[in-house]
């Protein structure tokens, strides 16, 4: 059930982003969520792709340093306070979100959170079916 | 100008000579009693101190080297007993441990003279307000130069460095006549005042600066924003601290104080002493120190000597501005800073590699900034951007704590710093001078 995200350090300097972002098309590699934490010199940014084994080979290959992170990911309704119920379920078993980031993908039900948490095994324990929340697995992520 | 004590700043040279001779002797026979350091040295070059009859024997003994305080840290070459030695300076080594020296209170008597002849060269008289405003501490410069003005019966005002608007309005409102302080804060004071609009209430007729590098360019705009005359004094803890030589009212080269310090120009490589005029490896033997006395000490600081007699009437040799270090020292805001330093702060992040790093030295409004690039590494790296700004903090907080600056510490991609044949550029001064 865990979705591997990629990391990728990046300095806040021109035309650091698209080489980036040119290797992975050159690769044939499709980014289907992207986000970037900042701070004044650099940056980290997140991604989920089709292919993340293949994704951190290339971009290792250029020389950037490059983490494989395991997040979760769930179907939220795309409407107001569609996101709560999940929360809370994880607040109730007192897991801390890290951070946490959503997209409205290939998935025409509603949109997809990516959660990242300290412990994301805890986290697909406490949530899951039983609770009402659908949990979305990688295959279906990344196809 | 007035000479402070023309009965020796003004010596015969044979007379100098003479001086220079007896106390060499004296020291070279005390040293080799008192100190194991040298005496291995001399033993091993098959020496005894009745071989050193004189100034012309200088060249037979052994250099002496910064390492060597490091490696006897902290009181190991000391040539008296711990209860002799009235005050500790201490500045950086090349690693970890900063270098340690001591003085007895002839030792301080004499440091306070040589500093009474910099400021008397520069106008000071028991009339004048100095204003001392280097760093007080175990850094030689705020004492020293506090010593000699008191010697002279100036009244001392000790402010210290810092809190700048503080300085200026006590240089106005306590009349200070002389400044004492590094010449890159000289110059921000000046600008400071320029800004203030003051320099009208200003009552500064001179300056004494020394302890970093700077250009005749600074020297002129310093005295045209605080209307004063700018000296230039040398020194270095491990000789004494401020004052080992001193500039008058020429403003052309820096006296040394050759009744206790004797210098030499060596080739840097060979440690062959150079011909008259040469430019080379600046080297010192400190003749009267009692407490630390270094024989044959090699500064790294590039210059030359100029015998030529000077038109103030002093008869001691003057040295030129340094131009440079036969080692990779860098002067950072006055604080003596070896790239060795800020590499074994990098090494304590535990990472199984020592990061590719780069320093770069810049001066932005003529106050000096140190950054250092540190390449990502694998070993350091984590999605959590909260754990690479605390790793960013800790190289920070170490180097403030070791070099006793603060710095400026970016991340940067790995392969980013330019390398050169392979070899990363470790320093990077984009300061002109």
């Amino acid at each position: 059930m865990f979705i591997k995200q990629i990391s990728v350090f990046i300095e806040n300097k021109l035309g650091k982003l698209s080489k980036l972002t040119d290797v992975l098309g050159k690769n044939d590699i499709d980014i289907c969520a992207l986000t970037i934490a900042d701070t004044t010199d650099f940056g980290v940014l997140r991604m989920i792709v089709n292919d993340p084994d293949k994704a951190v080979e290339v971009i290792k290959e250029t020389g950037m340093i490059v983490k494989c992170t395991d997040v979760i990911a769930v179907t939220v309704e795309d409407k107001p306070g569609g996101l709560t119920h999940t929360l809370e379920t994880l607040e109730n078993k007192g897991i801390n979100v890290e951070y946490i980031y959503a997209f409205i993908g290939k998935n025409k039900e509603g949109a997809t959170v990516v959660i990242k948490v300290d412990n994301p095994q805890e986290a697909v324990d406490a949530l899951g079916p039983e609770n009402n929340i659908e949990l979305v697995d990688a295959e279906s992520l990344y196809r | 100008m007035s000479i402070y004590q023309p009965e020796k700043e003004c010596m015969d040279r044979d007379e100098i000579k003479k001086i220079q001779s007896e106390k060499l002797v004296w020291q070279v026979k005390r040293m080799y009693e008192n100190v194991e350091l040298f005496r291995q040295r001399m033993d091993a070059k098959g020496l005894k101190p009745e071989d050193i009859k004189g100034v012309e024997d200088l060249s037979k003994l052994p250099f002496s080297y910064k390492q060597d305080l490091r490696d006897y840290y902290p009181y190991g070459l000391f040539a008296v007993p711990l209860k002799d030695v009235v005050r500790i300076h201490a500045s950086s080594g090349t690693t970890g441990k900063q270098i340690v020296v001591g003085y007895t209170r002839n030792d301080l008597k004499i440091w306070d003279e040589c500093m009474a002849r910099q400021l008397v060269a520069a106008g000071g008289s028991d009339e004048s307000i100095v204003q001392v405003s280097y760093g007080y501490g175990l850094f030689t410069g705020g004492l020293g130069a506090h010593g000699g003005a008191e010697h002279i019966g100036a009244t001392v005002v000790p402010t210290s460095s810092g809190n700048t608007q503080r300085q200026i309005q006590t240089m106005i409102d306590f009349k200070s006549t002389i400044l004492c302080c590094t010449p890159s804060y000289a110059l921000y004071l000046g600008e400071t005042v320029e800004e203030m609009g003051v320099k009208d209430k200003l009552s500064l007729k001179a300056g004494v600066f020394g302890a970093e590098p700077w250009t005749e360019d600074m020297r002129k705009a310093i005295e045209d924003k605080l209307g004063i005359k700018a000296h230039d004094v040398y020194g270095l803890s491990e000789i004494m601290g401020p004052g080992v030589s001193y500039e008058c009212e020429c403003q052309k080269g820096m006296h040394i104080n050759e009744d206790n310090f004797i210098a030499e120009i060596i080739d840097p490589d060979t440690g062959e002493v150079l011909p008259e005029g040469s430019t080379g490896e600046l080297v010192f033997t400190t003749i009267t120190k009692e407490a630390f006395p270094v024989i044959r000490y090699r500064t790294r600081d590039i210059c030359s000597l100029n015998y030529e007699r000077c038109e103030c009437g002093r008869t001691f040799i003057r040295m030129n501005k340094p131009t440079g270090r036969t080692d990779d020292m860098l002067i950072i805001r006055g604080v003596n800073v070896f790239p060795s330093q800020i590499e074994e702060v990098l090494l304590r992040l535990g990472a199984n590699v020592t990061p590719n790093y780069q320093i770069i030295v810049d001066r932005v409004n003529n106050s000096d900034t140190l950054e250092v690039q540190v390449e990502m590494s694998e070993d350091i790296f984590s999605d959590d951007v909260k754990s690479i700004e605390k790793i960013e903090k800790t190289i920070k907080d170490n180097l403030k704590s070791v070099l006793g600056l603060s710095a400026k510490v970016t991340l940067v991609e790995p392969k980013s710093i330019v390398r050169s044949e392979g070899k990363a550029k470790r320093v990077i001064d984009n300061r002109k001078l």
